[in-house]
């Protein structure tokens, strides 16, 4: 395998994962690899979103979940006790798939993960003014930021999500189908955001459209019914994929 | 960037062509030959239009019975309103001969009699009687008694009574010259309003919080239903443990002078309010969307950060109508403050000071009125005022809401 892929950020071992009785995940094994976008594909109800927050304990929200194996981040388990989940979803941030920016102003979006940390003044206007930048977001919003936040459309909503997510400098964002309810212009906007995001953060993007993961990752797995099929550089996966069942999904046969 | 020469080319290999799908459905339109209906013509649905009809006018008696009701305190309270009233008249002694030139009901009113019983007697007893009446009078020699009572100038503002040093507001309507000033009941409802407010507002809403945001769904199971089981407590018997348990306890803990006060009666009235906050913001709280809690927890917020920060705020027009809600069901509330509050009638900023509310003013005296009298009349003024301030107060309450949610969804 390539060569960032000797020290990954994230290491996924043996993951089996239960809603109540049924099981989502099964001995799922993934690594990821530091400043590079891996993105989790396959048909609906496969559990790659399950797998995306198994990464910061998102699950634990839901009642009656459990789950074995192990996750560890710079090769420490995530899910040993003595693990603060709140610095974990710190250092793993989260964009999810429909926006859901707060019913704030644009500002107040940026700032609120900031100010939980303590941040005030000229220091805390500059990071929300760096994280708008670095989402693409700050010349259509430095006008308007003390706008309520759902006067933006979708797409700039999306972006605003990025840019609450990105403030708080996590290594890892987390990106649940970002694009699904936005129209293409906005879609290709996120891509090409995320393309920029890169050299910044580590990404894991979970996406049902086919040549958005073959467009913005380096990475690509697929999941069927709970298993990891394959998982391998994206451009592989996509020229000559090693199962049958990956390459027929891929080529639109189900799904 | 949007090409997608980076998909294979055994991508599109096998699809198949798809005009060859569709080639041979045959289109209904054409192969079968439909008679056309006309659209105007309507089926008719009896039941339907009854059970319509029904609703419709259950609703509509309900509107009716409220305005009944209003118009009938209104009607009750209008004389005085309208300053019609004279108590002052009624001491002032009337000759013997003037007997002719006043009305029945004025000389009814005069001796203290109602209008029926004036048949009963005959002329010459009519006018021992008020010769009697005006002796009676002329006795009374007090400048109080010249004084019309009614007023609004003596229903809102302080007077000079004779006895006093200065001038005060004074609730005594069964005195001698009785004295009807309302101020002393307006400050005693507010006072235990306020008091209630105070005391189940950070209990309810909190609650709220707590079981909407952060109880795991066992606690969740036990403590909804239990306060909720709150507001099936009939208020009488809230008012009873208040005034032998709570009053006590409570006195021996603080150490107050009367053991009946506003703050007992504050204390009791904010239980009976507490699940209609509890229940209203609770429902306010759980409706906001997840995604909004999600959001913070994924920035690193704690659970209850995200709850007091993100979720509350977005929840606050429905926690704010439960609170004006809670102000109308303890400004209304009258068994709990009539039996906790000590009833004194007094001017006093101390919530340690007894209080007698508005409520149970009309509770506790019109039972005893004369009817059609004035201080009938004045207790019917009481609850027209009462309905004025819950109905203002749901005014504001409803124009507060929808600023609150205008600016939550961004419309300036």
């Amino acid at each position: 395998m390539h060569s960032v892929m000797d020290k990954p950020i994230i290491q996924i071992s043996d993951l089996d994962f239960w809603y109540g009785e049924s099981q989502a995940l099964f001995g799922v094994n993934v690594a990821i690899g530091p400043h590079r976008t891996t993105a989790l594909i396959g048909p609906s109800g496969c559990g790659k979103s399950t797998l995306l927050r198994c990464l910061n304990r998102m699950n634990e929200l839901i009642e009656q979940t459990r789950m074995t194996g192990q996750i560890t981040m710079n090769g420490h388990d995530i899910n040993a006790p003595d693990v603060d989940v709140i610095e974990l979803r710190k250092r793993v941030g989260m964009v999810f798939q429909k926006s859901n920016p707060f019913p704030k102003s644009i500002f107040e979006n940026v700032a609120y993960g900031l100010r939980i940390q303590g941040l005030k003044g000229a220091e805390l206007e500059g990071r929300v003014e760096r994280s708008l930048r670095k989402s693409a977001l700050w010349d259509e919003a430095k006008d308007r930021l003390q706008e309520s936040a759902l006067q933006l459309s979708g797409g700039q909503q999306q972006r605003l999500c990025i840019a609450r997510t990105i403030a708080v400098e996590p290594e890892v964002v987390l990106m649940d189908e970002p694009c699904s309810a936005l129209d293409p212009t906005a879609t290709s906007k996120i891509e090409e955001l995320i393309q920029d995001l890169k050299q910044f953060y580590t990404i894991v993007i979970v996406t049902h459209n086919m040549q958005q993961a073959a467009r913005c990752s380096d990475y690509t797995a697929f999941f069927y019914l709970g298993k990891l099929i394959e998982f391998d550089e994206t451009t592989k996966i996509f020229t000559n994929p090693g199962h049958k069942q990956t390459e027929d999904y891929i080529t639109g046969r189900f799904g | 960037m949007n090409d997608v020469a980076q998909l294979p080319e055994s991508g599109v290999r096998d699809l198949p062509d798809a005009a060859s799908i569709y080639v041979n459905v045959p289109d209904p339109v054409q192969s079968t030959e439909r008679p056309i209906r006309p659209l105007t013509r309507r089926k008719r649905r009896p039941l339907e239009w009854l059970v319509e009809k029904a609703i419709f006018l259950v609703s509509l008696s309900a509107i009716l019975l409220i305005f009944l009701i209003f118009a009938f305190v209104g009607k009750e309270a209008l004389p005085v309103i309208l300053g019609k009233t004279d108590n002052a008249r009624l001491r002032k002694p009337v000759a013997a001969e003037e007997i002719p030139n006043i009305s029945e009901t004025q000389l009814a009113e005069y001796l203290g009699l109602k209008p029926g019983e004036l048949k009963n007697y005959d002329a010459d007893t009519l006018k021992l009687l008020v010769e009697l009446k005006g002796q009676e009078l002329a006795q009374i020699v007090d400048e109080d008694s010249r004084v019309n009572t009614t007023s609004w100038r003596m229903m809102f503002q302080p007077h000079q009574w004779a006895d006093y040093d200065k001038p005060q507001y004074i609730w005594q309507p069964v005195s001698e010259v009785p004295k009807y000033n309302l101020v002393p009941l307006v400050i005693g409802s507010l006072k235990a309003t306020l008091m209630a407010l105070l005391f189940s507002v950070p209990l309810g809403v909190g609650a709220a919080i707590y079981v909407s945001q952060l109880a795991s769904p066992r606690w969740r199971e036990i403590i909804k239903p239990v306060i909720e089981l709150l507001s099936g407590i009939p208020s009488v018997v809230l008012g009873f443990f208040a005034l032998i348990v709570m009053a006590t306890v409570l006195q021996n803990v603080f150490g107050y002078q009367s053991r009946l006060n506003t703050f007992v009666a504050g204390i009791a009235l904010g239980l009976a309010v507490i699940p209609i906050i509890f229940t209203i913001a609770e429902d306010a709280l759980t409706s906001v969307p997840k995604s909004y809690s999600q959001a913070a927890l994924s920035l690193g917020a704690s659970p209850g950060q995200a709850a007091w920060q993100v979720v509350l705020p977005a929840a606050l027009p429905g926690v704010f109508a439960a609170c004006v809600l809670g102000f109308g069901r303890a400004i209304g509330e009258t068994m709990i403050v009539l039996m906790a509050s000590g009833n004194a009638s007094i001017v006093s900023g101390s919530i340690l000071d007894s209080c007698r509310t508005m409520t149970a003013t009309i509770a506790a005296e019109l039972a005893e009125v004369v009817f059609g009298g004035n201080h009938y009349r004045i207790l019917f003024v009481i609850g027209a005022l009462l309905f004025l301030v819950t109905f203002v107060s749901n005014v504001i309450g409803d124009i507060v809401v929808h600023r609150l949610k205008g600016r939550l969804e961004g419309r300036t």
